[in-house]
């Protein structure tokens, strides 16, 4: 078989020439990685399960702008920076106290989305929006929304990038960072405010529900396998961008695939490549000695690379 | 209100808010909350699944929440628990996509399994919930002791030989196990709700274990039987009253709380 056979088989006629698919793969490399970079943190700070009540929230937000006919990303962002705001502001420090804080705002946001959904089918009887909103549909983006969804993922990714040594040492190790001057409970609050925004964003592409995969996966198969948090960074990043492209390819290719004949979901493939990626990361340090953390210590952050 | 199908709603319903109570109670003292969300939200899969092949749905809820709360603990062993529960969710969840992407009226289906269709249960499902619900309070009775203990003192239970991980998954699988009942009756999302919100409040009204379980059962029955209520004369979504109300009892403990602690501080700067 010739590499050109090969590559038609890889990617299906058309593929290059198709206008939602260059939206799809352009967007999707600027969220996966926003999610990968923002994701480092959030696994560093043991705070995966907000990472995913903020994309649950966004839901609401979604349901919300559905209601009111206006787009669904300025839903997604508003319901997700306030659910953060709310969240800090209820939050207890310890980790258990901030879990059962976050669990209660989801619960409050899930019965709003409930609702919010239940009035939206009764005015327009689009069951299917609920299903667009929970699950996403990366080529069927409004060419409107990208410059706002490229801007607020570079605000975001800013925000963190500027904050990366205070937000590590505070995670690590609150004490010492509070004795360098470092403002603690600000810089949390900061990171929060970003993490809703990276999570409202990709929510936008594969659904809310399925972001936190991109927001957790990569950066703990990364957390695994590179040491310090700069190479952990990148290595986040090139997974996550990996696993959306060729999910999208495999989408693609799956238009014909049994049973249904109309394509498989793109959040499917992106999912399962980041599992497999995380799973073939513990095959690397089985050998090893030293366990894998899926976390940095303090002596790394202080001296990086 | 209380006739013949309305009757099933409401045998259904509390037993849902008793074992919500129950379990919740552990869920909340162990910080086990983000499982405690990702079980009965992952185990929608397993319905759409069971839908799609022709089974019954409790079949597909129970299979996916049981791998739900093997692959929790599983992935924990070498893993962050938080990370480890979110893989699982996402995982399950993308399953759940699939199956849905290859049904094709599954939409108006999927609403009510995420957010509950607490009126429309029949008569054949109000046995099965019942006898899951007392299956998983009797299971939670007879692990009473070494559960209780390893929740609030982890290293204690360890050193009286009660292993951690072992009661990790043994917990887990009894909430699978309320999880497989309930998500038909108030929705995969919302059983989260009830089982947090009531125990969170109870919590922080006492802290006596026993006081605070029977606490946290009798808001969470409080929460559904008002939720039915008000759902039945406005006919707005019992998901809607449940999410709020949970978060009411908490905000409500919470200030209760608060206020108790500055009656302390102020008796004791008076004395």
């Amino acid at each position: 078989m010739s590499v050109g056979h090969l590559f038609r088989y890889v990617f299906e006629p058309g593929f290059f020439g198709s206008g939602p698919v260059h939206v799809a793969l352009a967007v999707g490399a600027v969220i996966a990685v926003t999610s990968a970079v923002v994701g480092v943190f959030t696994v560093t700070r043991g705070q995966s399960f907000a990472g995913h009540s903020l994309a649950d929230i966004s839901t609401t937000g979604g349901s919300a702008a559905f209601l009111l006919g206006v787009n669904q990303f300025w839903g997604f962002l508003a319901f997700g920076a306030g659910a953060a705001a709310f969240m800090e502001m209820i939050g207890v420090q310890r980790r258990r106290g901030r879990d059962v804080a976050t669990g209660v705002v989801l619960g409050a946001a899930l019965g709003l989305a409930a609702l919010f959904l239940y009035l939206g089918t009764q005015t327009s009887s689009t069951t299917g929006a609920s299903f667009s909103i929970l699950f996403g549909s990366i080529f069927v983006i409004t060419s409107s929304t990208v410059p706002a969804l490229i801007a607020s993922a570079l605000l975001a990714l800013a925000t963190v990038i500027v904050l990366a040594r205070m937000l590590l040492l505070s995670s690590l190790s609150p004490d010492i960072a509070a004795a360098r001057g470092v403002p603690v409970r600000t810089v949390g609050a900061a990171f929060l405010a970003a993490l809703a925004v990276s999570v409202a964003l990709s929510a936008v592409i594969i659904g809310a529900v399925l972001s936190t995969a991109l927001l957790v996966g990569p950066a703990a198969t990364a957390l695994r396998l590179a040491k310090g948090p700069v190479r952990a960074t990148i290595t986040a990043a090139c997974i996550g961008v990996a696993s959306v492209w060729l999910g999208i390819v495999l989408a693609y290719d799956s238009f014909y695939w049994p049973p249904a004949g109309r394509g498989w979901p793109v959040s499917f493939f992106v999912v399962m490549l980041i599992l497999a990626g995380y799973l073939l990361s513990y095959l690397r340090r089985r050998d090893s000695r030293e366990p894998a953390r899926e976390s940095l210590d303090a002596e790394q952050v202080c001296s990086p690379v | 209100m209380f006739t013949g199908l309305m009757l099933n709603t409401w045998i259904a319903a509390t037993a849902v808010a008793v074992i919500a109570g129950v379990t919740g109670f552990f869920a909340v003292l162990r910080g086990s909350t983000f499982a405690a969300h990702a079980i009965p939200n992952g185990a929608f899969a397993g319905a759409a699944g069971a839908s799609l092949l022709g089974f019954n749905a409790f079949a597909g809820l129970a299979v996916f929440s049981v791998a739900g709360a093997l692959g929790i603990a599983g992935l924990s062993r070498r893993a962050r628990n938080d990370v480890a529960t979110a893989l699982t969710l996402v995982t399950m969840l993308a399953i759940g996509a699939l199956f849905v992407s290859w049904s094709t009226e599954y939409a108006q289906e999927a609403y009510s399994l995420l957010f509950g269709e607490v009126f429309g249960v029949s008569s054949d499902e109000v046995l099965p919930i019942v006898v899951l619900g007392a299956v998983s309070i009797a299971a939670i009775i007879v692990m009473f002791r070494p559960l209780m203990l390893s929740s609030a003192l982890p290293e204690v239970a360890e050193a009286r030989g009660v292993s951690a991980r072992r009661m990790e998954l043994a917990f887990l699988l009894v909430m699978a196990l309320a999880t497989s009942m309930t998500v038909p009756v108030v929705g995969a999302l919302l059983m989260f709700s009830l089982m947090i919100g009531p125990a969170a409040a109870a919590r922080s009204l006492t802290a006596r274990p026993l006081l605070a379980m029977a606490l946290g059962v009798a808001i969470a029955l409080v929460t559904v039987w008002t939720g039915i209520v008000v759902s039945y004369e406005s006919n707005w979504p019992l998901g809607f009253f449940v999410g709020i109300g949970g978060a009411f009892f908490f905000l409500a403990g919470r200030a209760y709380a608060a206020g108790r602690r500055r009656m302390t501080v102020r008796a004791a700067a008076v004395a």
